[in-house]
């Protein structure tokens, strides 16, 4: 038994990573908040329009635009992977859209179309010339959020500002002396969510409405067209961002699991973007230390705690979930028929 | 030349011309042309695949027109949008969506808040009295997926109020409602006609169609009749409507016969 299962000690794997393996438990697990956050808020708008396997598509397909970069020997620097996986992502819409419109074939075999043929021309292209180039296929299916480079971005601060941050939780982490020392790549995921969480904010109605009703979108001049193709362009940046941690496979996870744990807890669309925002938090915390505790995978732990948040979440949803299912049937409490009280309170 | 006597006409409110839609080079609509007047309550009449749906969303500017023009207010839709409500088949959206009743109302006056702006004080009030006049208020903190069809069509119907509209397009408002939503929406379809406003409402049921309506439009695929009630509901008109469907034209015959 021993050997499948480590013994699970809580000074361990509790504790010790947050008093002597602060540094890098801090930027792991942000860097795995941030990733989920991004994922997830965007990912409620993809499961509320039905097209979370758009999201598969778009995460396979960005390798197609990461091959391209690689074939005409361009920098791989962050610059030019987002602009890859931005015509990746709008080239794998389009070509769903003009499959889906001018045949006769389906939204979903034109998805599979689109994404697995420009997967496999993004196989193509980077065997092609991995030789030659830095880029790992298996990074950027799996990823690892352990290889997260971490310190190399130095900013140094007025002595007002040090004071000041000084303050704050955990600094010793982030202040060396008067500068501030980050992880590069953690702080540039905490942008890109940071990027979703207000571009949700601030076009809360467009998308609420759009995603509801296209065609009254349009009536109210808001053009649902256009909504969809930033929604998949912004899905393409986060997805890039989030592939070296990650990686193309689990990020749909990350898109899906915390839409899909807040619609079972809630049926009101702010409480549902709150409590993906808490999934994403629980699930990082609960998935690093299970990595911590098993040695594995930290990506892979992130993902399987989302899915035991998302388990729980079914057991005990207030309204649809099992235990409440069991105790309604136990009480045989009958609702009373809706179109009755309907009538009546109309025909007055 | 006196000022006072050249009041400005106002263009009608909706207009087509030789207005064609195909779908994968199938035509749906052909070689439309109408003009409907101001205040106007118009039925629009025809078999399943008529059309209907498309002309509604082609007079609102959803889909690519393959030739001819719309015009509302004598201008393109786009110049017009905030003019046109619209209150679409209750099957085109997906009720298990998470937001209560209030909220699709409110998604009526979003044609009159400015980007980033929420719905302020007063948009909750017009959605209020939005709901009382459908009767809907009680349910105003509903999640939607618990509402009858006829309650679904009744929310509907109070969003399409909260536009405050010139011009509505409503399609199939009354396919599966109970009784009593179905005398509601008839009450508030006259009392917005009573205000000036235009309304084109696509209908299925022929008897209560002679009942409901001022004028009809007599669909499929091509206009086959569009004028006063009493001049288009007629048998032969219809039947060319329905064209060779057995169960429908016994319908019709029955329909007309009731009349006479
Ligand atoms: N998005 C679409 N793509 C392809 N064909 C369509 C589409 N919408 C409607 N049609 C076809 O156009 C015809 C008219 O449809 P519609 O306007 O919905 O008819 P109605 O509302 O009168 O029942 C039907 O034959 C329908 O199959
Ligand atoms: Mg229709």
């Amino acid at each position: 038994m021993n050997e499948l299962l480590p013994v699970f000690e809580w000074q361990q794997h509790v504790i010790a990573p947050w008093t002597t393996g602060l540094k890098s438990t801090l930027w792991i697990v942000l860097m795995g908040f941030f990733v989920a956050t991004a994922c997830g808020l965007l990912g409620n708008y993809l499961i509320l329009r039905r097209m979370a396997l758009v999201g598969d598509a778009i995460s396979h397909s960005v390798l197609a635009g990461i091959g391209v970069a690689v074939v005409l020997a361009l920098q791989l620097d962050t610059a030019t992977l987002f602009i890859a996986a931005l015509a990746a992502g709008m080239a794998t819409t389009l070509i769903i859209e003009i499959i889906h419109r001018y045949t006769r074939v389906k939204q979903d075999a034109a998805i599979g179309i689109a994404f697995t043929s420009l997967f496999a021309l993004g196989v193509i292209l980077i065997s092609f010339k991995s030789g030659k180039v830095h880029i790992d296929t298996e990074c950027v299916l799996y990823g690892e959020v352990a290889l997260v480079p971490l310190e190399n971005f130095h900013l140094s601060l007025t002595p007002a500002l040090v004071g000041a941050i000084d303050k704050l939780p955990m600094s010793e982490v982030y202040l060396r002396g008067n500068e501030l020392v980050m992880a590069p790549d953690v702080v540039r995921m905490g942008f890109v969510a940071l990027a979703v969480a207000l571009l949700v904010w601030v076009f809360y109605k467009e998308l609420l409405v759009s995603s509801f009703d296209p065609a009254l979108a349009f009536s109210l001049g808001i053009n649902a067209t256009f909504v969809h193709y930033a929604l998949m362009a912004l899905l393409s940046v986060v997805v890039v961002s989030a592939f070296e941690s990650v990686g193309a496979i689990l990020v749909v996870a990350m898109l899906i699991l915390p839409g899909a744990t807040a619609h079972l807890l809630s049926a009101r669309l702010p409480v549902i973007l709150a409590l993906t925002v808490l999934h994403a938090a629980l699930g990082t915390l609960l998935g690093f230390h299970l990595a911590t505790w098993l040695n594995c995978s930290i990506a892979g732990a992130f993902v399987v705690a989302g899915m035991a948040l998302f388990l729980l979440a079914w057991l005990l949803s207030p309204h649809d979930g099992l235990l409440a299912q069991w105790h309604r049937r136990r009480n045989l409490k009958l609702e009373p028929p809706e179109e009755i009280s309907s009538t009546s309170s109309a025909g007055n | 030349m006196s000022v006072n006597v050249t009041k400005t006409v106002e263009p009608p409110p909706l207009e087509f011309h030789d207005l064609t839609v195909a779908y994968h080079k199938r035509p749906v609509l052909w070689g439309i042309d109408l003009e409907i007047p101001k205040g106007q309550l118009v039925g629009i009449i025809g078999p399943n695949g008529a059309g209907k749906s498309t002309l509604i969303k082609a007079a609102m500017g959803l889909l690519q027109l393959n030739s001819g023009w719309v015009k509302v207010f004598g201008e393109p839709i786009g110049k017009n949008l905030k003019r046109v409500g619209y209150v679409p088949q209750r099957e085109s959206v997906d009720w298990d969506f998470p937001v209560s009743v209030m909220d699709v109302v409110l998604m009526g006056r979003y044609g009159h808040l400015g980007l980033m702006r929420r719905p302020s004080k007063k948009d909750r009030n017009i959605a209020r009295d939005c709901l009382e006049k459908v009767k809907m208020l009680p349910y105003a903190n509903r999640q939607i997926s618990n509402l009858s069809g006829g309650q679904q069509q009744r929310v509907f119907l109070a969003r399409a109020l909260a536009q405050e509209s010139d011009i509505y397009f409503m399609d199939e408002p009354f396919a599966g409602v109970d009784a009593a939503t179905e005398s509601a929406i008839v009450t508030i379809l006259h009392e917005l006609k009573a205000k000036g406003k235009t309304l084109l409402v696509v209908h299925h049921d022929l008897p209560t169609a002679k009942e409901y309506f001022d004028s009809l439009l007599l669909l499929n695929m091509r206009v086959v009749a569009y004028g006063p009630t009493e001049e288009v509901f007629k048998y032969d008109l219809l039947q060319s409507t329905y064209g060779g469907r057995l169960t429908i034209l016994s319908e019709v015959a029955e329909a007309v016969r009731e009349k006479s």
